[in-house]
């Protein structure tokens, strides 16, 4: 079981002369195995909120448990994606994808054998023997996804994971994770600041409010993961919805004048 | 293959590069004291399976012991720096006072402690080598990626494991580098201190034909010291592209 269940969750860091709160009171649950996306605007504390759910970061206040017990650190089968991909460039394809699984001391024979598999999941099998620097960034963000697939990862955060890339790719790998998705069922959540990454990928769309974030709205996608949905009226007018509560949200301030509500301001 | 062969042409076509200004000075000069390239190069065929080799192992061994020395205490130090705030707190403080002070002018102290064998000259060479691998290995620590270390921290490592596998890897380019720069440094300090007190080694070598006006001797010296850095310099590429075969991937 990998649901998550965070309640009152607040993290402030103490920054060089001020306290900065990212997070207030923040409650959000997502059940096991389900896709959910996570949207809000810059700053908010997104990151903020993946670290803590990996361990990473320790909540001030509140409660967070995944499958049901506090979260006190990194936790065997939870996997982070990060934006810039969190490789090491001083290992080579094989090595990256396997690092978790050395890290947690697993026999090297079952090792390779688990990261063969994971690479070529993700269509990496001949590069094994690369380093980082000579991949693509679909490539390496195709790694990212490896590594998390040898681990056996039952719940998946991601970062921003496919920001970098440029659009053709990015689709590409949105394929990816939807299939990787729909193959595997693990929880999954991901933030993105794609409005149309979050309504192919999330079932269920949190946006949350400007800093410090607390869930603003959530917008059922039921339809996320049908075949072709992405073609379909439906895909378009939700991804209007979720354009329209993030410009209520002030994250969209520079098509302010687009937003249904003028009141939309900055913070 | 063809990297070592174009690697070698580029020396060959250097040393003739050199050889040549070399001789043009020595026909402008017009001095005893410099030689030309022809004269000094019979000097050292002949001295160097002779009198100078003896000099030259010691120099060599004297350099190497205390850049080894140097690099294995300043390098972990340098890194637990970079990587504890707290422990910095205390220690960047401590280097920014120290670092400046040319460390040079411990010489007679070292020779009043130590005599005047090589261990004074090690002495002196390992404590400025370690200086400056030790600010370098401390801001390289502090350069690594947050992402990294993250990354490397999510899939559960403790901070044993995040040294092995993010820190320490991650500062190794920067502490070559340093230590291609430090054999500069090194060589030029060995000769002084050589040089001022002792009886062995390249320095007091040279030093010691300047003395009797043989000039070619003299610059039979000046070439096994030449000889001595380029060779440190090559081992040390040498032993980077093998500990460090990514960084060459990137470039
Ligand atoms: N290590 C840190 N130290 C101090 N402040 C931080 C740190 N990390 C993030 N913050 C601040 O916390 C807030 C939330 O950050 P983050 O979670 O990264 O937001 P997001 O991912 O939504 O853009 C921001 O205002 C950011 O400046
Ligand atoms: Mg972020």
């Amino acid at each position: 079981m990998a649901d998550v269940c965070a309640h009152g969750l607040s993290i402030a860091y103490e920054g060089v002369d001020r306290r900065v709160d990212a997070l207030d009171g923040l409650a959000l649950s997502v059940a096991d195995g389900e896709p959910v996306a996570i949207i809000g605007p810059s700053g908010c504390g997104k990151s903020t909120l993946l670290l803590a759910i990996a361990g990473l970061v320790a909540p001030d206040s509140g409660e967070l448990l995944v499958g049901g017990t506090p979260v006190t650190g990194p936790r065997l089968h939870t996997a982070l994606i990060l934006q810039d991909f969190g490789l090491l460039p001083w290992k080579t394809v094989a090595h990256n994808a396997g690092l978790g699984l050395e890290i947690r001391h697993v026999a090297a024979a079952e090792r390779s054998a688990r990261v063969a598999e994971a690479l070529d999941r993700v269509g990496l099998a001949e590069f094994a023997n690369a380093y980082p620097a000579e991949l693509s960034g679909g490539m390496r963000q195709r790694l990212a996804l490896a590594r998390a697939l040898a681990l056996d990862a039952h719940l998946l955060l991601m970062d921003e994971p496919l920001s970098a890339l440029d659009a053709l790719t990015r689709e590409d790998l949105q394929g990816l994770l939807l299939d990787i998705w729909r193959q595997r069922g693990h929880t999954s959540i991901l933030v993105t600041h794609s409005i149309e990454e979050a309504i192919f990928l999330g079932r269920r769309v949190v946006v949350l409010t400007p800093r410090p974030g607390r869930v603003a709205a959530i917008v059922e996608n039921p339809e996320m993961g049908d075949p072709g949905f992405r073609d379909t009226p439906a895909f378009y007018e939700r991804c209007a919805e979720l354009r329209r509560l993030l410009a209520a949200e002030g994250a969209l301030e520079s098509v302010q004048s687009e937003a249904p509500h003028g009141e939309a301001s900055a913070s | 293959m063809r990297h070592l062969r174009n690697r070698l042409l580029g020396y060959v076509g250097a040393t003739v590069l050199l050889l040549a200004g070399w001789q043009l000075l020595a026909w402008l000069v017009g001095s005893q004291a410099l030689p030309g390239p022809v004269p000094a190069m019979e000097a050292f065929g002949r001295t160097f399976s002779g009198d100078l080799l003896p000099e030259v192992l010691v120099s060599g061994w004297r350099v190497v012991v205390s850049m080894l020395l140097g690099s294995v205490l300043a390098v972990p130090l340098g890194l637990v720096i970079g990587r504890s705030p707290r422990v910095d707190a205390v220690a960047a403080p401590l280097i920014f006072l120290t670092y400046p002070v040319p460390k040079i002018v411990f010489l007679p102290v070292l020779l009043v402690l130590f005599g005047i064998g090589s261990l004074p000259k090690i002495a002196l060479i390992t404590l400025i080598v370690f200086f400056q691998i030790l600010v370098t290995a401390r801001d390289a620590a502090r350069a690594i990626p947050a992402g990294s270390v993250l990354s490397v921290r999510s899939l559960g490592a403790d901070r044993a494991q995040v040294f092995r596998h993010v820190v320490v890897p991650a500062a190794l380019p920067d502490v070559f580098t340093a230590l291609r720069i430090s054999t500069g440094t090194a060589i030029a300090v060995l000769f002084f201190s050589e040089s001022i007190a002792g009886t062995d080694g390249i320095g007091f070598y040279i030093i010691d034909a300047w003395g009797r006006i043989a000039y070619n001797d003299m610059f039979a010296g000046i070439i096994a010291m030449a000889v001595l850095g380029v060779v440190l310099y090559e081992l040390l590429e040498l032993a980077e592209a093998r500990v460090c075969r990514w960084a060459r991937v990137s470039r």
